[in-house]
């Protein structure tokens, strides 16, 4: 994990993003899941809302040093995995295997 | 009349846990309102009103079962406690932490992860303050020297539990877990699953005092079906959190072993109720109405949650429901069904147990008209935010605005309910807060005007 990352998710706490996001489903529902933001949408689509906000988003005034910190910690996110599973395969039992699984 | 007043402590923790579940229900209610109306109360943000609400309810129910435990024991099971100085501290470390939680969430100073986004140092106090109710519930039920009854294995599981699983959520501090999201994930989801069985236990091990001193027969605290509740409950509570996280990449073991943990925990409790309500005779139904119809209001939403919670639990259909208004439906359906209902029935039981009738008949009506404006409502309720998940979850387009169009009619039903249930409740807890406080000041009740 970079610095930067690593900044970007004390921001990301700090500003509680999470009340309206999610991360693998996890959050609140007011907004969209973060987790594949960056490789979905791009660094360029993210950053825009995140310095201007939108009618539903507040503009939390982050500093440049802050909104890039954020994007970097969404980037390392991203890394992790994806969500929601798009490689997968419903079994007979009722579980899902996903191509991401590790083995 | 006795001078012993040591029971009084507990009495304050339920008028405070009464507080506090009013309080964050007006926040539930704003946050429902943000979702429609974005521009609605901008000063403040939904990022303030979410945590206000969980964090107050969520306290509300261990306030309200704490207050139980500290009344039941000296007032009822004749086991003095170990320190009433140490409740005292613990009611006034509560009331301190709690007050300075809600200014920072007011003045948006967070730091925490969800549900506890507080700035981390708080949870210092927490942990202090838990102990010293750990300390003094071990010291006071030692006393009985005859094998416990299941309801204070309960109890004391609750305890240890609350405290291991709390510290657990709090290892994303340490940066090997903090600087590896799936790992950090996993943990954090794992802690809050546990930490729900721990309140679990706390609540059930209410429900069946409850269902004991009323029915006056020892059976439903000492039978081999309440043990096995026991036995799957701190089986669930150690095992049974993985469906929050099916989707998180993990080993596959993680998600097949979770699959199988049962919700036979559920189906045990509602049985014992069910079969208790049977035992049941008109006069001893009569005498506790008001906890009767809160612990049936409890065992009724035992068996729509347990219906829901399989169906979420099947990862092929978990697939769909995770990350929607499902969850919330499955999150609020179960505390405030399931929870909240026994620990209100602990309420009106200690109410009626410490007031003479006449005092408590006067608000009957107003109380069973709460009671039924409340669980009316919560039935639209849920049925809205499980038909606004399926709705987001059979969304096949990429436009979350969209989507949220699409839902916006369950999503407002989901609101005025919610309004209308917070209006039930509040008749409720406003009686029960009021006659706890004549518990509270005798004197004043019994003592004519003077001439
Ligand atoms: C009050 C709720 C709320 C908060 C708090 C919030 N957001 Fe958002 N965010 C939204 C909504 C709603 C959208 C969807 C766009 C819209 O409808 O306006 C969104 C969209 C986004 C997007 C674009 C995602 C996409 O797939 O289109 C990113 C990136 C984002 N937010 C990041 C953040 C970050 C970082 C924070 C914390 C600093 C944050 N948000 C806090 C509500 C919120
Ligand atoms: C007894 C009362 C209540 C209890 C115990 C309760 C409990 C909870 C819990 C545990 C959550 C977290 C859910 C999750 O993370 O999935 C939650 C979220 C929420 N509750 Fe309640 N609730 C209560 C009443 C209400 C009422 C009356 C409303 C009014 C509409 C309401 C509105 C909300 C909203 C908007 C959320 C956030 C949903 C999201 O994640 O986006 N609640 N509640």
């Amino acid at each position: 994990m970079s610095d930067a990352a690593r900044h970007g998710q004390q921001v990301f706490q700090d500003k509680n993003c999470i009340a309206c996001h999610q991360f693998y489903g996890l959050g609140g529902y007011m907004g969209p899941d973060l987790t594949n933001v960056i490789s979905t949408r791009g660094e360029a689509y993210s950053r825009a809302f995140i310095v201007a906000g939108t009618a539903r988003m507040p503009n939390f005034e982050l500093t440049d040093d802050e909104v890039s910190a954020v994007v970097a910690y969404l980037g390392f996110v991203d890394q992790t995995g994806t969500y929601p599973p798009k490689d997968y395969q419903i079994l007979w039992t009722g579980n899902v295997a996903q191509a991401d699984d590790p083995r | 009349m006795t001078t012993d007043t040591s029971h009084y402590g507990g009495l304050r923790f339920m008028r405070l846990g009464m507080l506090a579940l009013a309080a964050g229900m007006l926040f539930g209610v704003i946050g429902g309102f943000q979702f429609l109306f974005p521009e609605f109360l901008q000063e403040l943000l939904f990022t303030k009103t979410r945590p206000l609400h969980v964090s107050l309810v969520i306290s509300s129910i261990f306030l309200l079962a704490i207050g139980g435990i500290y009344f039941y024991l000296p007032r009822q099971c004749r086991l003095p406690l170990f320190s009433v100085k140490a409740v005292n501290l613990h009611y006034w470390g509560f009331v301190v932490t709690g007050l300075t939680i809600i200014g920072c969430y007011l003045s948006g100073r967070f730091g925490g992860r969800e549900y506890f986004e507080f700035p981390p140092v708080l949870s210092i106090p927490i942990f202090l303050t838990w102990i010293l109710f750990g300390v003094n519930y071990f010291c006071t039920a030692r006393q009985d020297k005859e094998p416990w009854p299941v309801y204070y294995w309960m109890w004391g599981t609750g305890i240890v539990f609350f405290f291991i699983t709390y510290a657990e959520s709090h290892l994303w501090l340490i940066p090997y877990f903090r600087e590896n999201m799936v790992r950090e994930i996993i943990v954090q989801w794992k802690s809050y699953g546990a930490l729900t069985g721990s309140w679990n236990m706390l609540a059930y091990g209410t429900a069946l005092y409850l269902a004991t001193r009323i029915s006056g027969c020892e059976k439903y605290s000492r039978s081999r079906l309440a043990f096995s509740l026991y036995f799957l409950g701190l089986f669930n509570l150690m095992f049974g959190w993985a469906h929050h996280t099916y989707f998180v990449p993990s080993e596959p073991w993680i998600r097949t072993f979770a699959y199988f943990v049962s919700m036979t925990e559920l189906f045990i409790f509602g049985k014992i109720i069910w079969d208790w309500r049977a035992s049941l005779e008109d006069w001893q139904k009569n005498r506790h109405c008001n906890a009767y119809r809160f612990l049936m209001a409890a065992d009724v939403w035992v068996f729509v949650n347990l219906g829901l919670a399989l169906v979420i639990s099947v990862p092929a259909f978990n697939l769909f429901t995770h990350g929607t208004h499902i969850t919330v439906a499955h999150a609020m359906g179960t505390t405030i069904g399931i929870n909240i209902m026994i620990l209100l029935a602990s309420v009106f039981y200690v109410i009626r147990e410490e007031l003479p009738n006449e005092i408590h008949a006067r608000c009957s009506s107003q109380l069973r008209t709460g009671f039924w404006l409340a669980n009316i409502s919560l039935a639209v309720f849920f049925v809205a935010l499980i038909l606004a998940g399926i709705g987001k979850g059979v969304y096949d387009g990429t436009s979350f605005q969209e989507m949220m169009t699409g839902i916006r009619p369950f999503l407002f039903a989901f609101t005025l309910s919610g309004v209308t249930m917070m209006i039930g409740f509040w008749v409720i807890l406003w009686h029960g807060f009021r006659l706890m406080g004549q518990i509270l000041a005798p004197v004043r009740v019994a003592e004519p005007e003077p001439a």
